[in-house]
């Protein structure tokens, strides 16, 4: 089985945010990058289908330097080997363009039995580029993925997904499918001291646009089909009411302003 | 929420990938596995022992021994980054890494035999067999060349007596190294904990390092093979040795200590409101915390710097001794200044704080005490020996 795991580079949630001069994104230049913790989840996944079934376990990352270390983190975990999407052209990109850079990428790698990335990513959660990344393949996807057996003689997957309201439900995919992996579905292994070691051995290749065959107006900002006008911390707004009257009657006001004003029961 | 780490010098720059990949592997495992627990261990006075495997399968065992004996071959810096990170956890976890690591594999590969090697370090790096070092008594700590333990020779090997006291893991351990005189020679020797006449009953009532076992070691005619005896020991030097391996992590895990109580301190005293301000606003608060920068800072750089200098070979131990006693007074320091800033709520095991500072009572008197490294540096700086 070959499986292809994407992970993204973000802030470490633990960092302190800043937002730039012109409002477009924060200042990311001092902060500490780690793996998408949902793209962890989904590695680990990688990882115990690559121990059951055999196979080769690659990962993908798109960035700079703090592409590269995420790839050494995740080579140290257990990957076979590592593809840094390194170049300053793809800076800017949102999830359509990555979708497509990722998508040439494992084109160009020969392509995969199984795709999987998290089913979001912590800096902006909007859950797209998974899905965009199957259309661009051409590949059947599941998103929200909670389960996941696998049929390498059948080139089958069954797969579990979770929906809203406390239901799951059962699909079963062909190869070469992409998964969007939640959160929770496993426990991300620690790498061994060993395996970190091992990690300085492993392959670790860079490509850039020119070698995915990429024009300039596919990646990065003018390959991405919107723009960040501009970010801001959410104004923070909090009403207080003291409901006063023995407690039947506050209860009652209580019941009377939940139902009417704030319409949540 | 995870532990962001502490790094106002930019000292992570000067570590490379794997350095770092080590720190934040170990930071993650002592967040999630190690914080959860270790409260109620600290109270109950118990050792996590259920966290063993885990820790062996990470490697964290002898790390920065050779892979051909089953470890990881990590270089010191990495090793320095382990030791501190799960000090941050708890003194008494990384007293069981030191011990196991430094203490008893670090002999064997230094002074055994190649069989012995083959035979224990595997063992021992996967955890499947725990260690403890036997070199203080009751009587002779600081001055551990007037030992009274004596190894007798017989037909069959040797015969060993004395007591043992502050042993690390003692009760809980597979194999003791235990060093003791034949004739006049310190020598080392290998001993199985279960050979008739080797008795290990833990120390109780200890207000410090509750999550570690502490014990004494009483041998009374214990009967060991000649092939338990490390061959390459020979004198005082050799225990000095695995010591200073030991002081070497011990002056990272200061940093880890320090870390967290500092981390602690300053999350309270910016959520704390007194007088309609948070207490972290105040000059007399600041004060403290900035010098719990500054010291941490310094530890940093002086743990960086001789790991640098262990790699490179060319370390002294009156290096090891000045960070080993620098790094854990600024541990106590800081455990000691972060409970004051905390006010009540520093004493209660709630917070990581008072924990912490217990803990560096003993480390700061255990691997050599606070004295004993001043006066090898007044020893090297002179020429004068203050103890002979």
């Amino acid at each position: 089985m070959k499986i292809i795991s994407c992970i993204k580079p973000v802030p470490d949630p633990a960092s302190r945010l800043i937002i730039n001069e012109s409002k477009t994104w924060i200042k990311d230049n001092d902060l500490t990058f780690v793996a998408s913790e949902a793209d962890n989840y989904a590695l680990e996944e990688a990882l115990r289908l690559k121990e059951k079934h055999q196979g080769d376990v690659a990962i993908l990352s798109m960035g700079g330097d703090e592409a590269a270390r995420v790839l050494r983190s995740g080579l140290a975990m257990g990957a076979d080997r590592a593809i840094h999407l390194l170049d300053p052209k793809f800076k800017g990109a949102d999830e359509f363009a990555a979708a497509e850079t990722l998508a040439k990428a494992i084109e160009k790698d020969g392509g995969a039995d199984l795709v999987l990335a998290g089913v979001q990513s912590d800096d902006l959660g909007t859950g797209m580029t998974g899905v965009m990344l199957a259309e661009f393949l051409g590949y059947a996807h599941a998103t929200v993925v909670i389960g996941v057996e696998a049929d390498p003689a059948a080139k089958t997957l069954k797969v579990k997904r979770e929906l809203e309201g406390g239901i799951n439900e059962t699909v079963e995919l062909p190869f070469p499918a992409v998964l969007t992996i939640q959160f929770g579905i496993n426990q991300p292994r620690y790498a061994s001291l060993k395996g970190i070691m091992a990690a300085k051995k492993k392959e670790l290749k860079a490509w850039s646009a020119a070698d995915l065959g990429l024009s300039d107006n596919l990646v990065g900002k003018p390959g991405a089909m919107y723009e960040v006008k501009e970010v801001f911390v959410p104004e923070r707004k909090s009403r207080v009411e003291i409901i006063t009257g023995t407690a039947e009657e506050a209860a009652a006001k209580l019941v009377e302003k939940l139902r009417k004003e704030a319409k949540v029961i | 929420m995870a532990f962001k780490g502490l790094d106002f010098y930019r000292i992570d720059d000067l570590l490379t990938d794997e350095e770092r990949i080590v720190r934040d592997t170990v930071r993650r495992f002592v967040d999630e596995q190690v914080l959860p627990v270790i409260d109620k261990h600290f109270e109950e006075g118990t050792f996590p022992t259920q966290l063993l495997p885990r820790m062996a399968e990470m490697g964290l065992f002898g790390a920065n021994l050779p892979e051909e004996y089953g470890c990881a071959n990590m270089n010191n810096i990495a090793y320095g980054l382990v030791m501190q990170e799960l000090e941050r956890g708890d003194s008494g976890l990384r007293s069981f890494v030191s011990v196991q690591g430094a203490l008893v594999m670090y002999p064997i590969f230094a002074f055994g035999s190649e069989q012995q090697k083959r035979h224990w370090l595997p063992l021992l790096a996967r955890g499947e067999k725990i260690g403890c070092f036997g070199l203080t008594e009751p009587d002779h700590g600081s001055d551990p060349g007037a030992m009274e333990t004596r190894a007798r020779r017989t037909d069959k090997g040797w015969v060993l007596n004395g007591t043992k006291r502050w042993i690390t893991n003692g009760t809980i351990a597979d194999v003791a190294i235990i060093w003791a005189k034949a004739g006049e020679e310190i020598r080392g020797f290998i001993v199985e904990t279960d050979r008739p006449g080797f008795q290990a009953p833990e120390i109780k009532a200890k207000l410090s390092l509750r999550a570690s076992v502490t014990s004494d070691l009483i041998l009374d005619d214990v009967e060991v093979p000649e092939d338990s005896l490390l061959p390459e020991t020979g004198g005082l030097k050799s225990p000095l040795m695995c010591l200073n391996q030991a002081r070497y992590g011990i002056a990272w895990g200061g940093i880890g200590a320090a870390m967290a109580c500092y981390d602690c301190a300053l999350e309270y005293t910016r959520g704390r409101t007194q007088f309609d301000k948070p207490i972290a606003q105040f000059q007399l608060v600041q004060d403290k915390l900035a010098h719990m920068l500054t010291e941490i800072t310094k530890a940093q750089l002086v743990a960086w710097r001789l790991g640098k200098l262990k790699d490179e070979g060319k370390l002294h131990f009156a290096q090891v001794s000045m960070a080993k006693r620098n790094n854990v007074w600024v541990g106590l320091e800081t455990a000691r200044l972060a409970r004051d800033l905390m006010g009540a709520n520093g004493i209660t095991l709630e917070y990581p704080v008072f924990r912490h500072m217990c803990n560096l009572e003993s480390v700061y008197t255990y691997e050599g005490t606070d004295h004993i490294h001043t006066l090898i540096l007044g020893e090297y700086i002179t020429g004068l020996p203050a103890y002979k």
